[in-house]
């Protein structure tokens, strides 16, 4: 077993049941085996357009959506399909849409950077870098407006975290006490900039202190330490404190996009990452050495994924083309016609 | 030589002004920075100052007065020992330059002989007040408080509205729209927010999803430009990109399209822009009661609604019913004025130009009839087009800049919905294409004219 290591601020680590841990287990290979497929229909030209894989970094929203309660939002940007698949949503529908069918979340009219499920309270699949932080300060300016009890957990990248929209939000976000976990997935490469080469000031969640936001770094490829610096940041925006910023470090196994030359930084180095501080192989060997589970009972649970991810493929190659119609519904809310020529 | 003090004005687009105060007597001598008077205008009250130095010779304006014409003079200012009616007076009124006489050209007579298809459905004449009941209480009532009524009254009704922008609560409102709304509704309700614009429109936004019903003002719609993909990539194409799951019931206003000498980067009009884009609602309103009636339907429109309004036509008053629930729907224009030979379609400012130029040209006997747009998206085209059946010709009259502009699509709409009504080219009478210039008389020259609206009537019209 590879040597791991947590940092000092989030060595303690949270009680958890054997359930519990096998539960992480099966959402993050979910997401992983999904992506993998989405990565096979893509190039198979059943997938178009950007495909943001989330391989590599399936311990940060586990983590958090294992802090989270009922009715608690998240938003985050166009690397989305794992936030959807931790939240709840229907790999079919997700995987549907990506395929621009019928059967997709947004009926084909979003793809995947666009998928919203108002059920699960998941805001976005937002394309344009940081434009959802300030959304995602607004869904809990909305909730405290409300008096509802809830938090929005407001995913944005390294990339992100240097857009001149996010300090806005924060200092908005604090000024009104508004209950919003910021949640920087810093992977380390915003497309193929490395955080070296974007700024000077690589610690993220430090920069939340010039507007009185409180925070730490959390390992990410660690889903235990995720869940407990989620919990506790949960429990800062629920007490009425404010917002709180998690800089969760993790690392994305694949490219940017479909199409990422990985001329930005070395194969050794991605082989580094999956070898010693895989998230999943983390959780397995816990698993395995804490006898919670057996060799047997994971070979199971890979089954079931595998069937579960196969099935939504098929439902994604089936489903039929949305209707013609469809380009003309959804423009508006009451339906308004709006034709530029008779 | 005695020097007249002038009613000065106090920001740029006022006209007039009360004298609420003089704070010095005949006979007192006075130096330059010496507070003179309060002054009030419809924004605000403030302190005058004295310029020169020299002693008070005669008030000409009693304090109290209201309605006091910028530039006029309210007092004498003598020399040490000058007498007050002896004085020669120098003056320095503004000296206005008359219009030019536009060259009339007689050229391009129509095709004789040409004949119209009859309209598929005959063009109706639409009553010239369509939107209230008649025997209706009216009020006079400015573009102001008409806005202000409209945004309190929806407050009230829908616990889920609120306001939010830059000085809009304690300050009572950049352009005095929210003012009282803060004593009303408290500070929960109407949010001060810091200079941020693409970071409020996002909450907003945000908001929005997230269940509630955000009146984002923006200070002008020039600040907007900072907050344009907020507006457009996530407020008006969310409901299409979640299948209709969800999306941003709220509205965007404030004020629109030039001011008075603020230059160019104050003095855009953005309904060409807005317009464009599929997801939004646009209303620019003209008249007090439109502007209260539409915004009321914005604020209840499920849809984010573009709202423009003019900063000039705040202070201008119109009849406004007296109702408990008065609304305008979207996307139906009005008459204001009923014509044969020409149409003259506008919306927002622009009315001013295509009324005062419809009122001159039935001197000449051309009787126009005058369009009010009233709401971009969704574009009343069927009105339009009735009207163009009818008399053959349109104008189209709009402030924003001549490339894109509303008019040119008008005008394609027309070619291709009613090419064989037309006896003429439509002319677009719109801003010149060129930044908006500081000088006074190079910024009234960028802007479109009633000459000009007259000129390109009596083109169309051959005469």
């Amino acid at each position: 077993m590879a040597a791991r290591k947590t940092t000092a601020k989030t060595a303690a680590k949270p009680n958890v049941s054997a359930e519990e841990l096998l539960e992480y287990y099966r959402e993050m290979l979910l997401i992983r085996r999904f992506e993998e497929k989405a990565g096979q229909l893509y190039g198979m030209g059943l997938i178009g357009g950007f495909c943001h894989l989330y391989i590599g970094q399936e311990a940060v929203v586990v983590g958090l959506e294992a802090a989270a309660e009922e009715g608690d939002k998240r938003v985050t940007s166009y690397r989305d399909h794992g936030h959807m698949l931790a939240c709840g949503m229907d790999p079919k529908g997700v995987m549907a849409e990506l395929t621009g069918r019928e059967g997709g979340y947004s009926k084909g009219k979003g793809g995947s950077m666009h998928m919203f499920s108002k059920e699960k309270h998941f805001y976005g699949g937002h394309g344009i870098v940081g434009a959802q932080v300030p959304i995602g300060a607004g869904l809990a300016f909305a909730d405290k407006y409300l008096g509802n009890d809830r938090v929005t957990f407001t995913y944005f990248g390294d990339g992100a975290a240097n857009q001149g929209q996010v300090y806005e939000a924060y200092n908005m976000a604090e000024l009104w006490d508004l209950p919003v976990v910021f949640v920087i997935e810093n992977n380390q490469y915003a497309m193929g900039t490395s955080t070296k080469r974007s700024t000077k000031s690589p610690s993220y969640w430090e920069r939340g202190a010039a507007y009185g936001i409180p925070g730490e770094e959390v390992d990410g490829m660690d889903v235990l330490a995720v869940k407990a610096a989620g919990e506790k940041a949960v429990a800062h925006c629920r007490a009425g404190k404010g917002p709180y910023i998690l800089e969760i470090k993790t690392y994305r196994y694949r490219g940017h996009s479909m199409s990422d030359p990985a001329k930005y930084r070395t194969r050794e180095e991605v082989q580094k990452m999956r070898e010693e501080r895989d998230a999943i192989e983390h959780v397995r060997e816990l698993l395995l050495q804490g006898k919670h589970a057996t060799e047997d009972d994971l070979k199971a649970i890979d089954k079931d994924i595998k069937a579960i991810v196969n099935e939504a493929a098929e439902f994604a190659k089936e489903s039929p083309e949305p209707a013609l119609d469809e380009l003309w519904t959804d423009i508006y809310a009451d339906e308004v016609p709006q034709e530029a020529s008779a | 030589m005695a020097t007249e003090i002038l009613m000065p004005a106090l920001s740029p687009t006022m006209e007039e002004g009360t004298l609420a105060k003089w704070l010095v007597k005949e006979g007192d001598t006075v130096s330059s920075g010496d507070i003179l008077a309060e002054i009030e205008t419809d924004k605000a009250t403030m302190e005058f100052e004295a310029v020169d130095e020299g002693v008070m010779g005669k008030i000409l304006v009693e304090e109290g007065t209201e309605g006091v014409k910028v530039n006029s003079p309210i007092a004498v200012l003598l020399d040490e020992g000058e007498d007050a009616d002896s004085a020669t007076v120098e003056s320095s009124q503004p000296q206005q330059p008359a219009p030019a006489e536009k060259a009339r050209s007689s050229e391009d007579e129509p095709a004789a002989g040409m004949d119209h298809p009859a309209p598929a459905t005959p063009a109706q004449a639409r009553k010239l007040e369509p939107d209230w009941p008649e025997g209706t209480e009216v009020k006079q009532t400015t573009v102001r408080e008409a806005l202000r009524d409209a945004m309190a009254e929806e407050m009230r009704r829908d616990d889920t509205v609120f306001l939010m922008g830059e000085e809009v609560a304690e300050y009572q409102g950049a352009y005095k729209i929210s003012q009282g709304l803060l004593d009303e509704f408290g500070a929960k309700r109407v949010i001060d927010t810091p200079i941020t614009e693409h970071g409020f429109a996002g909450i907003g936004v945000g908001a929005a999803f997230g269940g509630l019903r955000p009146i984002v003002e923006f200070m002008t719609f020039n600040f907007a430009m900072q907050a344009m993909d907020q507006i457009i990539n996530s407020a008006a194409k969310t409901l299409y990109m979640s299948g209709g799951q969800m999306g941003a019931p709220m509205v965007f206003r404030g004020p629109n399209g030039a001011a008075a000498r603020v230059g160019a980067q104050h003095s855009q009009d953005y309904a060409a822009w807005y317009s464009s884009v599929p997801g939004l609602k646009v209303a620019m309103p003209y008249s007090a009661s439109d502007a209260k009636g539409l915004l009321k339907t914005a604020i209840r429109d499920p849809n984010p609604v573009i709202f423009l309004e003019n900063e000039i036509l705040y202070g201008r008053s119109f009849d406004v019913p007296v109702m408990d629930d008065f609304t305008v729907p979207f996307g139906k224009a009005r008459i204001w004025r009923e014509g044969g030979d020409v149409t003259i379609v506008s919306f927002g400012i622009g009315m001013t130009y295509a009324l005062e130029a419809a009122e001159k040209l039935a001197e000449d006997g051309i009787e126009a009839e005058v369009v009010d747009l009233r709401t971009l998206r969704p574009l009343d085209y069927d009105t339009v087009i009735a009207s163009v059946q009818k008399t053959n010709r349109c104008v189209t009259v709009e402030e924003g800049f001549p490339v894109g502009a509303i008019g040119n699509h008008l005008s394609a709409y027309i070619m291709e919905n009613a090419f064989d009504y037309l006896d003429a080219p439509v002319i677009n009478c719109t801003g010149k294409d060129v930044p908006m210039p500081y000088a006074a008389n190079l910024e009234k020259h960028a802007l479109v004219t009633t000459d000009e609206v007259i000129a390109a009537v009596k083109q169309v019209t051959y005469r």
